[in-house]
């Protein structure tokens, strides 16, 4: 059975694991400059500015980019070969994931295709994963 | 950042090198390494333990200071200092070495870094993960659950991005390897003397992680390389030619990782590399086409290209074409690595790559270029990293 590595939230970044347990990408906003970023800091990585707060993402990303790993990290043994990515999400920020619903080739990864997020259960916790975005919804 | 008389540059020189064997398993301590390459390296300065007043080395490195003095027979000490940020510390020990001589806190500075990076702690294996309460810790939270876990697959992830931006191929990757790999099959020192690659064994080594084959990816290696500062006044008094350090300088980018800087603007640039660049170039007074070698750091192909670009020898993407036509290969218009690099002679965390370029401004090299007179060097890329500039007294 998957051992893969659970996430240990800091006070910072609490509510961003809290948001992947609920099913929800819950990232931060800086009200001055608008904009979303990630990951989780205590100030806005732009201005400085510490009139930030907490926001549900749309889930929709592009694939920015992927590598197909054929040594697999601590848990992963199971899955290699086995893509990791870095999406850039609708908001802007990027963040990196795996990819899910989809066999892991380069024929089926294309940089930006369109995603959308989904959550792989982690004991307690839930990380951030990415699916093909199908037309009319997700499948 | 203008060349001023504040400049570091000039002030202070190489003026002895000493290594080890470079093997796959040195069958001795990493302390007895750092204590046999920091020995040999001030046998050829022609100086004395004893006149040894200062000791540089990378975080990373498992012997301090005082256990390698103790072993040498280096006395006091008066400064001592580490770089911190993996292999892109390399040549910032020299930077650290040059500040010292330059503002009277020692006279006689060695740097040196030794390993059993093959036989004993392999960076290039999947690391041990957790997660630890430092900010690093926080770090390497958004990545190792997602099951990245080696430096190859660190680079692969900004690989596949540049290929896609700048319609780069793996051949395009390939042709450092076999262009390295054919400098380190004329250079006796080099592990991999007298076995040269082909383009077509490149693309039929297996996969590391793709976009990255096995031969984009520097060897392992056990070995130590130490080299000696000091004033380029006191250097005169010393029988070699002394490699003046020209321009010395460190670089961290915006938004800066340590191998993971997936977050900026673009994926496809080392902006610290940047940084070091136009420092190094400001205070050497000098432009990339007065670079006569270049020693780039190596540990995988693709960032080889991109330092082309970051360096200003190539715009952003040009790199393929630069490297198209042998211009890399020794005879070639910038010839790189002519000791093979870490993808040839042996993984030492960069500092066999200045004892090269001190080699180079001797005229002792294996694969020696004319006629040089400005030797580049760099230090790790994807991480903080650092370069310098060395160049002939006369210069």
């Amino acid at each position: 059975m998957s051992s893969k590595p659970v996430p240990k939230p800091t006070p910072e970044t609490q509510p961003f694991w809290d948001g992947c347990s609920a099913g929800e990408l819950r990232i931060q906003r800086c009200k001055p400059c608008d904009a979303a970023y990630f990951y989780p800091r205590p100030f806005c990585p732009r201005c400085g500015s510490d009139e930030v707060e907490w926001f549900r993402a749309s889930g929709r990303a592009r694939l920015y980019s992927y590598v197909i790993n054929h040594r697999p990290g601590p848990g992963f043994d199971e899955d290699a070969p086995y893509a990791i990515a870095v999406v850039e999400l609708e908001e802007g920020p990027r963040m990196m994931t795996n990819i899910v619903g989809v066999e892991n080739t380069p024929e089926n990864l294309v940089l930006d295709m369109p995603l959308q997020v989904t959550f792989e259960r982690r004991d307690e916790m839930a990380v951030p994963v990415f699916q093909p975005a199908v037309e009319g919804g997700t499948r | 950042m203008s060349r001023t008389s504040r400049s570091i540059s000039g002030v202070a020189a190489v003026v002895g090198v000493g290594a080890t064997e470079f093997s796959k398993d040195s069958g001795r301590s990493e302390l007895r390494l750092a204590a046999e390459c920091v020995r040999a390296a001030i046998a050829d300065a022609r100086l004395a333990p004893s006149d040894v007043d200062g000791l540089v080395t990378f975080t990373m490195d498992s012997n301090t200071e005082i256990a390698v003095a103790r072993e040498v027979g280096i006395g006091e000490l008066t400064f001592f200092s580490r770089i911190h940020y993996g292999g892109g510390a390399a040549c910032a020990t020299v930077q650290q070495a040059a500040m010292a001589v330059a503002t009277g806190m020692a006279e006689i500075v060695v740097c040196y870094r030794a390993l059993n990076e093959r036989s004993g702690r392999r960076f290039g294996q999947v690391s041990p993960g957790g997660v630890a309460p430092t900010s690093t810790g926080v770090d390497n939270s958004w990545s190792y659950p997602m099951g990245l876990s080696t430096p190859a697959a660190m680079v692969a992830m900004f690989a596949r991005r540049y290929m896609h931006m700048y319609g780069a191929a793996s051949e395009d990757f390939g042709r450092v390897a076999v262009a390295e790999r054919a400098h380190a099959a004329a250079n006796p020192n080099a592990w991999f003397y007298g076995r040269p690659i082909t383009l077509d064994e490149h693309q039929a080594s297996r996969w590391v992680v793709e976009p990255l084959h096995l031969l984009d990816c520097c060897q392992e290696s056990d070995g130590g390389v130490a080299v000696v500062v000091t004033s380029a006044e006191r250097a005169r008094d010393l029988p070699h030619p002394p490699a003046v350090v020209t321009a010395a300088a460190q670089g961290s980018g915006t938004d800066q990782f340590t191998m993971t800087s997936y977050y900026r603007d673009d994926l496809t640039r080392l902006p610290e590399m940047a940084a070091v660049g136009r420092q190094l170039w400001a205070q050497a007074g000098i432009t990339p086409s007065d670079v006569d070698v270049a020693v780039l750091y190596d540990h995988f192909t693709p960032f080889v290209l991109v330092q082309l670009e970051e360096l200003g020898f190539c715009r952003p993407g040009e790199a393929r074409r630069f490297v198209a036509d042998g211009a890399i290969e020794l005879g070639g218009r910038l010839p790189v690595n002519p000791h093979g690099g870490q993808l040839g002679e042996a993984y030492i965390h960069g500092m066999n790559g200045i004892a090269e370029a001190v080699r180079q401004i001797r005229g002792t090299a294996a694969n020696q270029v004319d006629g040089t007179r400005h030797v580049l060097v760099t230090a790790g890329t994807g991480v903080p990293t650092s370069g310098l500039v060395l160049a002939p007294a006369e210069v």
